[in-house]
């Protein structure tokens, strides 16, 4: 399983640093997480707000998947998580699982 | 393939273009090598823009930012600078970040004119910028005019809006502070649609949470052109009901026709006047002058159309309007966290298109509003906005979106959590 993410990972960073149209919406989907999270969802020092740079892709999408369902409670994100299709919120996963996490990309 | 090499010959012959040679020529769109993209207005869109543009062109589109101001100042948070409890310094930003980090040219200039056919920028200085696509992210221009009296009381600086975050900002403060404990401050809101629909309720909240510390005789009075409570009625209802009761009165259907800076005093369509001692008048709002005067305000001479796909005019070719001046979507208000998320939108079309990419045919906007209730306590309204292809429009996602359940300081440590992020996400 944790192969299989690997090459998931892999194959969006790919793009990421090849820039090609599919990278560019994955990046832009991430983006739409950028003004609470930080861009490329590296948030500024001292947020209350989580850094998603970098975190395990399974770990994000079973998170995202949790304020979607009212697993997880929370403030905004159960609103805003309902508003991304499961598709959707597994390329988010996917994008910022390959973040690295410190400078620039 | 074919698309791609006539866009490198049209970056290859933009030479003869610019000496004027072939006219075809100059109105080519050049390649990410060789393409400037020239943004107008530095606020929480065109800042976004300019940094997206080249951070999703893998820094290989020249950006050029015309902002006047030297420094970036946030509407969002600035009326805590009015209750006292942060200052100026607090919601300023600087714009070299934006160069420093990411290569962005600025310009601290106004943009005088613009001619789209030619696609060149004419500077209030003088010089003049050419482009290939513009970025228009020009905020909203006060109608001082249609209420009579304003403009000079403004200028004067004895009635203002502070709805613009700078100097006026900090006047207004003053003008609080110096108001004798007993007094009333008066806040007149014009109709929908205007630049951040909750701001004047936050302003007149917080500015009573002041007046509860410091001077607990005086009154905020709100004279709302609305029908009622514009954004997140039942939360601020509640907390003036519970927190404000006596220091805060709410008079809807007060549209505001005249002022008397003389007597201090405001004049209604319909209602009695009222007199204050501070009086904050938001006239009603348009697109900033220079989209006015380039005839993209198509929209009730107020507002820009644009093609929600790319936030590409309706009315001129290569130039993106973004931010509080675009003719809204449905349910998309306009604060300084959707003109972020039109700022990439725009950005990332800009990008495929001087590629030769299709552009993304399902693009999303999120929308995050905090509004303080004092300096402390905070509460949210959030949606998630995807394009519609069959309405070419945005519509919020069913069953996305809310508010919050009550104020609380959680969220107001998540507010100001959200201004860090902001912007660093737009200059950093």
């Amino acid at each position: 399983m944790k192969l299989v993410l690997s090459a998931l990972a892999l194959l969006i960073a790919g793009p990421a640093l090849a820039q090609d149209a599919g990278a560019l919406r994955a990046r832009s989907l991430a983006a739409t997480c950028a003004q609470c999270h930080g861009t490329d969802g590296r948030v500024p020092p001292g947020s209350a707000t989580v850094a998603l740079a970098g975190m395990p892709a399974a770990y994000l999408t079973e998170q995202m998947t949790a304020f979607k369902t009212g697993a997880r409670p929370g403030t905004v994100m159960p609103q805003l998580a309902k508003g991304y299709s499961d598709a959707q919120i597994a390329q988010l996963a996917a994008y910022f699982a390959q973040v690295q996490t410190g400078g620039k990309p | 393939m074919k698309r791609r090499s006539l866009l490198r010959l049209a970056g290859a012959t933009a030479g003869l273009g610019s000496l004027g040679l072939a006219g075809c020529a100059m109105n080519a769109i050049g390649t990410p090598d060789s393409a400037r993209v020239l943004v107008v207005g530095g606020g929480y869109g065109g800042a976004t823009a300019a940094k997206y543009v080249r951070l999703l062109s893998q820094y290989k589109i020249e950006v050029v930012l015309v902002e006047p101001d030297a420094a970036f100042v946030s509407c969002p948070l600035s009326n805590l600078v009015l209750g006292g409890g942060r200052t100026m310094t607090d919601i300023t930003r600087p714009y070299d970040t934006l160069s420093a980090m990411h290569g962005v040219r600025i310009v601290h200039d106004m943009v005088a004119s613009i001619d789209p056919v030619k696609r060149v920028a004419v500077l209030a200085s003088g010089g003049t910028l050419r482009y290939d696509k513009l970025v228009l992210s020009p905020g909203v221009e006060m109608m001082f005019d249609r209420v009579t009296g304003l403009q000079a009381a403004n200028r004067q600086g004895r009635i203002l809006q502070a709805w613009k975050a700078g100097p006026e900002t900090l006047a207004l403060r003053r003008q609080l502070e110096a108001m004798p404990d007993g007094g009333t401050c008066a806040i007149a809101i014009p109709e929908a649609p205007y630049r951040c629909p909750p701001g004047p309720y936050e302003r007149a909240s917080v500015i009573a949470a002041y007046f509860k510390a410091a001077k607990p005789k005086s009154k905020v009075l709100i004279l709302d052109a609305n029908e009622d409570v514009t954004s997140k009625g039942a939360l601020f209802k509640k907390v003036w009901a519970e927190s404000y009761k006596g220091l805060l009165e709410y008079r809807p259907q007060h549209k505001a026709t005249a002022v008397d800076a003389a007597t201090n005093t405001l004049k209604f369509e319909i209602q009695e006047d009222v007199r204050a001692d501070v009086l904050n008048v938001l006239p009603p709002m348009r697109a900033g002058q220079i989209a006015v005067q380039t005839g993209l305000a198509t929209s009730n001479a107020r507002w820009c159309n644009v093609n929600y796909l790319t936030f590409e005019s309706a009315n001129a070719p290569n130039i993106h309007v973004i931010g509080d001046a675009i003719q809204i979507a449905p349910a998309m208000p306009k604060s300084g966290h959707m003109a972020n998320g039109h700022a990439k939108v725009a950005a990332a079309a800009i990008v495929a298109e001087l590629n030769g990419w299709e552009v993304d045919p399902a693009p999303m906007l999120t929308n995050t509003c905090y509004s303080f209730v004092d300096d402390k306590r905070a509460v949210h309204v959030a949606s998630v906005h995807e394009y519609v292809a069959a309405e070419k429009t945005f519509k919020t996602v069913p069953g996305s979106g809310g508010l919050s359940a009550a104020p609380n300081e959680l969220e107001g440590s998540l507010a100001m959590s959200w201004a860090r992020s902001i912007w660093s996400d737009a200059l950093a």
